[in-house]
């Protein structure tokens, strides 16, 4: 390698460190006011080393919050996050091998229809979406939550993609074996996408439980918020000072499951991150 | 690309697109469609009838001279964040590259903030920068700083432009970082022995061999800037101090929900779906490319 060794070699170090203290910063200063009193907040500089307040400043935050329990709030996180993950997963699974394995009228139609949606975020369309979903009567509900955030292809295109590269002889061995469409799907197609599955389960679950806009509007009853526009519900109108310890602890809350998954399955997060871009 | 072995029958395969089918012509092509037939209406203030005015929707934002302030404040935005988070991304990624121990290790330090929403970023970086509590602020105010990016544009441009940029740190450092160790070491190191400094060999060598992904990175960025940042701003400013961190989207919202200009959200919506299909084919323009690069 070149010029890394000796003083070279630290300095790399020492800027790296640099680096990743710098990014740490706000979440480390997030976690010590989640520990402190109020009061220690209301008069700064509020301290930079954890205090004696962790357990009350959590279980208040769990067990009553400020307009609804945050141990509510993260079960909704968790049915949005998990409903975005598996349903997307789910119905793209299908469609692509439709698409794949069938020759079947309109199958270009479809398939174009489908890939177009590729293209629109939902924070584009939201007005007429949110019209449809009240329309529907979903407000507040989780199906709400969830259908108008699993309409777009990215999952079903990275699934095609996938299943053209699957042999051919496999689907070939199978017919000559008299199994069933349904029966290769289930027992040789799907495990061979294990590995995809999970990957893009990663990617999915993360963009599910950092949802904010879509939230925002269709849920208006405390009970219904998710974790993450929760927080800012719990801000004051007004004047009144926040109750920093309390909101600072849920937004540790409301970070720690994203950021769980993506250290624990650091592989297959990066894997998933690449494959959806590509 | 086509299969060669296929299976027989059509009703099963359309029973396998049903659900798809369903959920995106209702959640997806009904809605975008609305948002396109609104936007050629101005509803009545009761919303009991709608006139048309054909393209007056369009003809009165683009004549606006919020819109176009906003249409301006996105650019400035969206650049900001996409050099900054890009430039630190760089460096860093330069430097972990440059080890041979130890580079995964800082990768595990480095991603997680992905995993962090914008909208709690921007949580973050305002209890660091609040005016009443924040530490930042108030070390700053010992240096005889006084910020207040409640009042002050350019301050509110500042911190959210951060926030934003803070959370996509991670991920432009991990297509750096493999961009990075895809660069043939031989070809390095050849230059090194020619006598080529650090310095010339990222210029000659690294940033050409580099461009690719960070052509990606740049056309990612910009769409992460324009359509997620949602979060950060609504948390931080809420668009303030007098629009001055009003983007596009935040329009769409604000106008839409807050105003209830529906007719003027629509038209607001269109005119980003152009935008998105815009940086779409450049994507594509440039995957293409980089297949036969």
């Amino acid at each position: 390698m070149v010029e890394s060794r000796g003083t070279g070699l630290w300095l790399t170090h020492a800027g790296l460190i640099v680096g990743v203290l710098i990014i740490f910063f706000p979440i480390w200063l997030a976690f010590v006011a989640s520990t402190v009193t109020q009061t220690e907040i209301t008069q700064p500089p509020m301290p930079l080393w954890p205090g004696d307040r962790f357990f009350e400043n959590y279980r208040d935050a769990l067990v009553s919050g400020v307009n609804a329990p945050v141990a509510r709030m993260l079960a909704n996180s968790l049915v949005m996050a998990m409903g975005i993950a598996l349903g997307k997963i789910v119905i793209s699974l299908l469609s692509a091998f439709a698409i794949v394995y069938f020759r079947f009228p309109g199958r270009r139609l479809f398939f174009w229809l489908i890939f177009l949606t590729l293209m629109l975020p939902v924070e584009v369309r939201i007005v007429p979406t949110y019209e449809v979903v009240a329309g529907f009567g979903m407000l507040n509900s989780y199906s709400g939550l969830i259908f108008p955030l699993i309409a777009s292809a990215t999952a079903t295109f990275l699934f095609r993609q996938f299943f053209l590269t699957v042999p051919d002889e496999l689907a070939e061995a199978a017919r000559v074996d008299g199994a069933r469409p349904m029966r290769f799907f289930w027992d040789i197609l799907l495990p061979m996408s294990r590995t995809n599955i999970a990957a893009l389960f990663v990617i999915l679950f993360i963009y599910g439980w950092n949802q904010y806009l879509w939230p925002l509007l269709i849920t208006t009853d405390p009970s219904m918020n998710t974790i993450v526009m929760g927080i800012k519900q719990m801000f004051p109108s007004g004047d009144d000072i926040a109750d920093w310890p309390v909101i600072m602890a849920t937004s540790i809350l409301a970070m720690l499951p994203p950021i769980i998954v993506v250290i624990s399955m650091q592989n297959l997060f990066i894997r998933g991150l690449v494959d959806s871009e590509k | 690309m086509e299969k060669r072995v296929i299976f027989k029958g059509w009703l099963l395969p359309l029973l396998l697109l049903m659900p798809q089918v369903i959920i995106t012509a209702v959640f997806f092509f009904y809605p975008a469609g609305q948002a396109i037939w609104q936007s050629l209406f101005i509803p009545d203030p009761f919303g009991l009838k709608s006139q048309f005015v054909g393209l007056g929707n369009f003809e009165f934002l683009l004549g606006d001279p919020y819109y176009r302030a906003s249409f301006v404040t996105t650019a400035i935005f969206s650049g900001l964040v996409t050099i900054f988070s890009m430039g630190i991304a760089l460096y860093l990624a330069l430097l972990a590259d440059r080890l041979i121990k130890g580079a995964g290790t800082y990768r595990t330090l480095l991603i997680w903030p992905y995993a962090v929403a914008p909208a709690v970023a921007g949580v973050l970086w305002l209890f660091m920068f609040n005016t009443r509590v924040g530490v930042v602020s108030w070390y700053l105010g010992l240096l005889g700083y006084d910020w207040n990016h409640v009042l002050n544009q350019t301050e509110a441009m500042g911190l959210v432009v951060a926030a934003s940029s803070w959370g996509r740190i991670s991920y432009n450092f991990l297509f750096f970082l493999a961009g990075l160790q895809a660069i043939p070491r031989s070809v390095i190191e050849a230059a090194a022995i020619d006598g080529a400094r650090f310095w010339t060999r990222f210029r000659t060598i690294v940033w050409p061999l580099l461009s690719p992904t960070t052509f990606f990175l740049l056309v990612v960025n910009v769409v992460y800037a324009f359509f997620e940042t949602f979060g950060v701003i609504h948390t931080i400013t809420g668009g303030g101090p007098q629009q001055a961190t009003t983007i596009l989207v935040y329009k769409v919202y604000s106008d839409g929900f807050v105003g209830q200009d529906l007719g003027s959200s629509a038209a607001q919506s269109v005119i980003l779906l152009l935008v998105v299909g815009l940086l779409t084919v450049i994507q594509f323009k440039f995957i293409e490319r980089r297949v036969h690069y």
